[in-house]
């Protein structure tokens, strides 16, 4: 814990887990996409659904699909920037169960039909967990680089992963194995303490039984530079 | 961070430190950086208050409808003389309004520590500077001694309103600024850590109700109290009135009040003003998706 921990975040109002938390969950789901979003359809719940309206919840998220820093001024406009960047989106509540008061469920879809479903959660202080992929669960904060991989439940993906990491010599901070059956559809997450070069990510993707391989980097933050 | 006044008194002792540096010392272990760099990011955030405090937009009403203009109401009072106050903490009342109406209206703020208390630190300190003649520099100090102090609440209690109640937030945000000011005015630790206690006792058990569940009402109103709280406690201690209870006691005791606090007076929008028949009204009549 340092002092900014305490006096900051800046951040475009009114809350930090209604606001903030909501833009940094629409930018993590966008680089989770890994192409600029081209529709979104955004399902509210619990208490963002309650009082998302009146905490511009819906307009930071769409914001945080955009791009956009939590201290972007441009947030309470993010629906006119959407559509000048031809992003077509849909924002409506749902019942998720037992979940995190505050959390919300993404369908986007970008360039090359590339699509992903995504339940992340604000956890309060603007701090927030993804806590589903594509119908699998997830749970991490997006504070480290991050390798989602989806692949089929088959033995020898976590050996070729590891190694490549190895080789690469970054280091694992956690490590998340889940899957719908055993044979079926498997996700391996993985929060590192170094950037997975581009390289390493696209020979992971053309490797036999690997279905999908999402990266999500430190390049861009949340908070602008002081 | 620090856990303790204790301990950074401890230190005090042994090094010859003050408070402000001993904490920047801390960002400089844990961010890996040099003095010159917690010192220019600590500098960023306050100009950024001030930034956020000269943005203010007198005709922005939040989403709700809620919240607006009110900075601006008390701005004429203060000009016109009429504030009971005098000109100094009626300047301290308007900013911090301001800045607590800004973040319902969607703009730019520093959260300090929480955004539903953003008001009161750049009420505080903006308006020491503007009207007493501060440097930029020792404000800067201040805010660090303030960083410092929120630091042994948010582990000794809590910064969160869900958490803790308001207390956590208006409460915590008071603290921060009756330390900082107390160390504007030369006290040392000692001192600092009492105006801190001093605040602190003034708000325990601040409930957290907002109407509708916005940080709209009674928030915004909120930071004032905060704000000018900080300011007597600070002249309390400088006077060298002490906290009978030592002050790593009295956020033990802020710790022990936010647990027993119902649920339904931490941010969940459920009981206090947000039950009334006029917030209650409020809340249905607000908008959904």
């Amino acid at each position: 814990m340092n002092s900014f921990d305490i006096i900051g975040p800046v951040m475009v109002g009114p809350s930090s887990s209604h606001t903030a938390g909501a833009v940094k969950i629409g930018n993590i789901s966008r680089k989770l996409l890994g192409v600029p979003v081209q529709k979104a359809d955004i399902f509210f719940h619990g208490s963002f659904l309650a009082t998302g309206k009146g905490h511009g919840t819906d307009r930071a998220l769409i914001a945080g699909l955009l791009g956009f820093a939590v201290d972007d001024s441009r947030i309470p406009d993010s629906f006119r920037y959407a559509h000048e960047a031809d992003m077509d989106y849909r924002l409506s509540g749902i019942d998720l169960g037992d979940v995190h008061p505050n959390s919300v469920k993404l369908l986007l879809q970008g360039e090359g039909q590339r699509k992903i479903e995504i339940v992340a959660a604000s956890t309060g202080g603007g701090a927030i967990r993804v806590t589903e992929i594509d119908g699998l669960p997830a749970n991490f904060s997006g504070d480290y680089p991050t390798l989602v991989v989806n692949n089929l439940d088959q033995p020898g993906h976590v050996t070729e992963i590891t190694s490549m990491l190895s080789h690469k010599s970054i280091n694992i901070a956690t490590m998340q194995l889940y899957r719908s059956s055993k044979g079926g559809n498997a996700v391996i997450i993985l929060e590192c303490d170094q950037e997975v070069p581009e390289n390493a990510i696209k020979w992971l993707a053309h490797l036999e039984g690997i279905l999908k391989v999402t990266y999500l980097g430190l390049a861009d933050r949340y908070t602008s530079k002081l | 961070m620090y856990q303790s006044f204790q301990e950074i008194i401890e230190i005090e002792k042994n090094t010859g430190k003050s408070f402000w540096e001993i904490i920047r010392d801390n960002d400089c272990r844990e961010m890996e950086i040099t003095e010159e760099e917690a010192f220019l990011r600590m500098r960023g955030m306050y100009e950024a208050m001030q930034s956020a405090d000269e943005a203010y937009e007198p005709n922005l009403t939040s989403t709700s409808g809620l919240v607006g203009g009110d900075g601006e109401k008390a701005a004429n009072a203060r000009r016109r003389g009429t504030m009971l106050c005098g000109s100094f903490l009626g300047l301290v009342m308007e900013k911090a309004i301001k800045m607590g109406e800004s973040n319902a209206c969607m703009k730019r703020i520093v959260a300090a520590p929480t955004a539903g208390s953003c008001g009161v630190l750049p009420a505080v300190f903006l308006s020491l500077e503007q009207d007493k003649g501060y440097s930029r520099e020792e404000m800067v100090k201040a805010l660090y001694v303030s960083a410092g102090i929120g630091g042994i609440i948010a582990q000794r209690a809590s910064v969160s309103g869900a958490a803790g109640g308001c207390q956590a937030e208006i409460g915590a945000a008071s603290a921060m600024a009756a330390g900082g000011v107390a160390f504007l005015l030369g006290g040392d630790t000692e001192a600092i850590a009492h105006a801190a206690a001093l605040a602190m006792k003034n708000l325990l058990g601040l409930a957290c109700d907002p109407v509708a569940g916005l940080v709209e009402v009674p928030c915004v109103k909120r930071n004032v109290i905060g704000a000018v709280n900080a300011l007597t406690s600070a002249d309390l201690s400088n006077a060298g009135i002490r906290s009978k209870i030592p002050p790593d006691e009295v956020f033990d005791a802020m710790r022990s009040v936010g647990r027993i606090l119902p649920e339904d007076l931490k941010e969940t929008g459920k009981g206090g003003l947000a039950a009334t028949p006029t917030g209650i009204a409020f809340r249905e009549n607000l908008k959904s998706f």
